[in-house]
């Protein structure tokens, strides 16, 4: 669908019910595969919905006080425990790789392949900088003594609600980052400038390839947003 | 170039200082809600304050860096009414907690 076309269709919810009426394209300007992904987003939303009210009922419902997170989560600095210092690192590391992100989709529509390529191999260094982390966390919660059926800080349910919520979390991380590693290379090696026929999907390249790993990336530092807030916070 | 595939590239790419904006309030508003914790406020102002950063850094990462606010509203509706439902989830399994931890109060403190 061209632009030119697109900007003389009615906007706002007058737009909706023009769209939603026409034929064979409800969704006008976007692209199928961008589409699609919106799709899975929203499927991974209800995923991760069900992890986070779950977690909040088994909060809720038990007798015995949960974990102060923030002792739990400190690291000492020196001889003094910062609160929660660790898991503030890894949301400014989120956040940093989300906006290299931002800027990597924006030079690809302006399709400037070598900061859209640099831009996208930073992000993939943050996101492996943050599985890095979480990894240092889970080992030192480990070693304390934390396991999904008991820990040594209170409730019984806090470590099986810490790794489903942080693993599931930290796996999408690192399908993420290995994926902005492949897409670096397509980027790099101009894949999106000659539209050359993928190897799995057989597809031509387009730019559009970036905005889609775009919002999957987005996705997941929108989720460690909830996360952080009622996990680690709360 | 023909000028329909300039016209659709033109729409897609907006100016760099929006995203720089947009990435500075998101650390900013991080370090709010890391404030929160240092301070230690409790009760009410706490859950208030984790919500509200919580809900605009949320906003602003859909809105901006996933472009929503520039989408059509057809994808836009078909994406954020499916979350009342959610909301609806959620306000079950709040009144479900409730009658969990009371039973068991009484369960296992009183033997019924």
């Amino acid at each position: 669908m061209s632009d030119n076309t697109l900007n003389n269709l009615p906007g706002g919810f007058k737009g909706m019910a023009h769209d939603m009426g026409s034929d064979q394209t409800a969704f006008k300007g976007v692209q199928w595969g961008k589409f699609m992904m919106w799709i899975f987003l929203l499927s991974d939303t209800f995923i991760f919905s069900c992890f986070l009210i779950s977690y909040m009922k088994g909060r809720s419902s038990t007798v015995v006080d949960w974990p102060n997170t923030s002792e739990v989560f400190s690291l000492h600095v020196g001889s003094v425990p910062v609160p929660l210092l660790l898991i503030a690192i890894m949301t400014f590391v989120l956040i940093t790789s989300s906006g290299t992100m931002a800027l990597a989709v924006k030079f690809g529509y302006e399709k400037n392949r070598k900061m859209c390529a640099w831009l996208v191999l930073a992000t993939a260094i943050g996101g492996l900088t943050f599985v890095g982390m979480q990894i240092f966390e889970w080992s030192k919660l480990i070693h304390e003594g934390v396991r999904p059926w008991s820990n040594p800080f209170g409730a019984k349910q806090f470590g099986s609600f810490f790794f489903m919520i942080t693993g599931f979390h930290g796996v999408h991380v690192s399908i993420g980052v290995i994926f902005l590693f492949i897409f670096a290379r397509k980027t790099f090696r101009g894949d999106f400038d000659t539209g050359k026929r993928g190897f799995f999907t057989s597809q031509k390249s387009d730019y559009v390839a970036i905005e889609i790993l775009g919002l999957y990336w987005h996705f997941v530092d929108l989720v460690w947003v909830f996360i952080f807030a009622f996990f680690y916070l709360w | 170039m023909d000028e329909t595939q300039n016209k659709e590239q033109s729409a897609s790419t907006h100016k760099i200082g929006i995203y720089l904006w947009i990435w500075g309030l998101l650390f900013v508003l991080s370090f709010f809600s890391y404030m929160v914790d240092w301070f230690a406020f409790q009760g009410l102002l706490r859950w208030g304050l984790i919500l509200f950063f919580m809900f605009l850094k949320a906003g602003l990462i859909m809105a901006f860096f996933m472009h929503l606010f520039w989408e059509r509203y057809a994808l836009v509706n078909v994406l954020l009414w499916p979350m009342t439902a959610i909301a609806c989830f959620i306000i079950l399994m709040a009144a479900e907690a409730e009658y969990t931890v009371f039973t068991r109060a009484l369960y296992f403190f009183t033997g019924g």
